[in-house]
């Protein structure tokens, strides 16, 4: 019985010319834009300046910000209100202000010193804009006392120096596409897997057509199986032309075995397409199927890690991504691409997933009514 | 078990909330027989109808089909019965010959006997050519010839047609009653509803709901003569008249 519903399922899904665009479109786009849109990395951050020195010191200083790559100089002010209207027009994120006299208080011993403003109201930028800033400042602080020894201690006495040097390890150049690609995976996965089976159901109640399945003996559980099945081979499709992409236009390879991360992507598929069909199955009408699994991807989404590390949510929030199968999903990947993680240290969100996938499986073939 | 008649129920209610849509109805179906199962719409015709699939689960009373208890053995019921809804839902985007092989498939047909169902069904309707036609593309009246074959394709005990001639032109009714005749000289049990009052005379004997309840049941020539009317059409429309409830 089970072959001749499988063989419905893919005969449909081939017809379906949209869903085949899907198929290959989404991954596509997803592997070559979002990689470089989804960067978090700070950079052209607007500077302005009010240089009240206009001293040798002071334009050495600008050319050092300017040529970091961070920032662009987009305002020359003159004083601290006019700097302010630029912040507020838009044309300026950060105020660098240059004191008078700042080149003679240096030469002369003195503790000069600057004052940076930001314009805080996208957090990020504001805050990596001036830690990136000051530490160029300090830099060139280090570069100025190694010219007049002596010079800018506030105490008088020569502080003994101490610099540290970050290694970043799994991914030496902190490069964003390297942490952002295993990533995007799980999230086309769960777009993928998720959406197309959650309008599958409820697409053959609007058609009537489950009517004349659920007048047949069909069993429950086969029913629901030939609808996850078409799934995971397209889950496999997808997942499988998006490493090739990866490896291609990025030069991203999975660090460890990928068999590893295929075992892992089978469960997950069952666990989206799973979740999916729960919802279809309650769902009368296919917006509201959309919403509700709309509601439930957004917020795996951004519970998951995938853009905010879970470390740095505050307890409850921390406590809800463990009932996320997106969490886990999420870690593995990055584990398997960047670290090489094995299977034994992914045994914990081995099961966590199988439980998941046991789970809404279960409840996907409870919850499909033949009668009412 | 219950072996002699084809379908047996007694006392059958669905109610939702706190409305009746069956009340308590009783009645009992031969085995090759054609049943007309008339009311007004709204009168709960497609109600007592999908208790009888086992769709819906009745609130009290008990119904058997094929010799299987409706509401507890309902999938055992399936096993015997074919049902061709109102709404045509056979999949639109298989071919003719992948919907009788799906639902063949379903009912546990072998691989051969569903090749040689095929052939026979599509010689016999005449759709030969259509074979490879997806069924979107087929005109109303040949869907609902196909519709039909696919609810007997598997040689149920029961077949229960929903207004199987609703949309249909007058030609093509008439096809359509001759597969009914053809389907029940092989001794399928037909229960079928309809509006059309002509395809009334063509059944073996007739029921007719009001409100829920049954109001006749006869041949239509004694109902004709009880009610002293020439036609089936002016026993309806006596008896429909006395309907309270709203048609949809």
């Amino acid at each position: 019985m089970l072959k001749y519903l499988i063989e419905k399922e893919f005969k449909q899904i081939v017809r379906n010319s949209f869903l085949l665009r899907q198929i290959v479109g989404v991954p596509l786009m997803m592997m070559l834009v979002m990689p470089w849109a989804a960067n978090q990395e700070v950079k052209n951050v607007q500077l302005s300046l009010i240089d009240n020195d206009h001293s040798t010191v002071s334009e050495r200083m600008v050319q050092k910000v300017v040529a970091s790559g961070y920032f662009r100089l987009t305002d020359v002010s003159e004083n601290d209100a006019q700097a302010m209207r630029s912040v507020e027009a838009g044309s300026a994120d950060i105020i660098l202000e240059i004191p008078a006299d700042f080149e003679k208080t240096l030469v002369n011993g003195g503790v000069g010193s600057v004052s940076i403003r930001t314009n805080a109201v996208d957090g990020m930028k504001g805050g990596l804009g001036s830690s990136y800033l000051s530490s160029i400042l300090s830099d060139y602080s280090a570069d100025l006392r190694a010219e007049y020894p002596g010079m800018m201690t506030t105490v008088g006495e020569n502080l003994p120096t101490f610099s540290v040097v970050p290694h970043y390890a799994f991914n030496p150049h902190l490069d964003y596409k390297v942490f952002m690609v295993p990533a995007l995976m799980v999230m086309l996965l769960t777009m993928l897997a998720g959406f197309l089976p959650a309008l599958n159901i409820v697409g053959e109640k609007e058609a009537g057509t489950i009517e004349q399945i659920n007048v047949t003996p069909v069993k429950k559980f086969l029913f629901v199986l030939a609808k996850l099945i078409p799934y995971w081979v397209i889950g496999f499709v997808v997942m499988s032309l998006c490493m090739l992409l990866a490896a291609l236009i990025y030069g991203i390879y999975p660090t460890g075995n990928l068999l590893t991360i295929y075992l892992f992507a089978t469960i997950y598929i069952l666990v989206v397409s799973g979740m999916a069909l729960v919802i279809s199955n309650y769902s009368d009408t296919m917006q509201q199927a959309m919403f509700v699994m709309f509601f439930f991807v957004m917020i795996f989404i951004l519970m998951s890690g995938l853009f905010t590390p879970i470390s740095s949510m505050p307890g409850w929030a921390q406590a809800i991504t463990y009932l996320n199968p997106l969490r886990y999903f999420m870690q593995v990947m990055r584990l398997v691409y960047l670290k090489g993680s094995g299977f034994a240290e992914l045994l914990p969100s081995f099961f966590a997933l199988g439980s998941f996938a046991a789970f809404f499986g279960i409840w996907a073939v409870v919850s499909y009514r033949k009668s009412a | 078990m219950e072996i002699e008649r084809a379908i047996r129920v007694e006392e059958l209610t669905k109610r939702f909330g706190d409305f009746t849509a069956v009340d308590h109805i009783s009645f009992s179906v031969g085995r090759g027989e054609i049943f007309g199962f008339l009311g007004a719409n709204g009168a709960g015709k497609t109600t007592a109808m999908r208790m009888l699939c086992g769709l819906s689960i009745p609130t009290s009373g008990v119904g058997y089909v094929a010799g299987f208890n409706v509401a507890t053995q309902s999938e055992e019921v399936k096993k015997k019965i074919g049902y061709m809804s109102q709404k045509f839902s056979l999949y639109e985007d298989l071919k003719v010959w992948e919907n009788l092989r799906l639902f063949g498939g379903i009912y546990g047909m072998s691989g051969r006997a569903i090749a040689e169902g095929t052939d026979r069904i599509l010689n016999e309707l005449g759709f030969a050519a259509e074979r490879n036609t997806l069924v979107k593309s087929l005109p109303l009246g040949w869907k609902q010839k196909l519709a039909f074959s696919v609810s007997i394709f598997h040689e149920p005990k029961v077949v229960f047609l929903d207004e199987p001639t609703g949309g249909v032109d007058p030609v093509t009714r008439r096809q359509f009653w001759e597969l009914i005749y053809q389907a029940a000289e092989r001794g399928i049990t037909i229960f079928v509803t309809t509006h059309y009052m002509d395809e009334a005379e063509y059944c073996d004997r007739v029921s007719i709901m009001v409100d829920g309840k049954i109001k006749a049941l006869d041949t239509p020539r004694n109902l004709r003569s009880t009610f002293g009317v020439a036609s089936m059409d002016e026993v309806f429309r006596r008896l429909a008249r006395e309907a309270e409830r709203k048609g949809d």
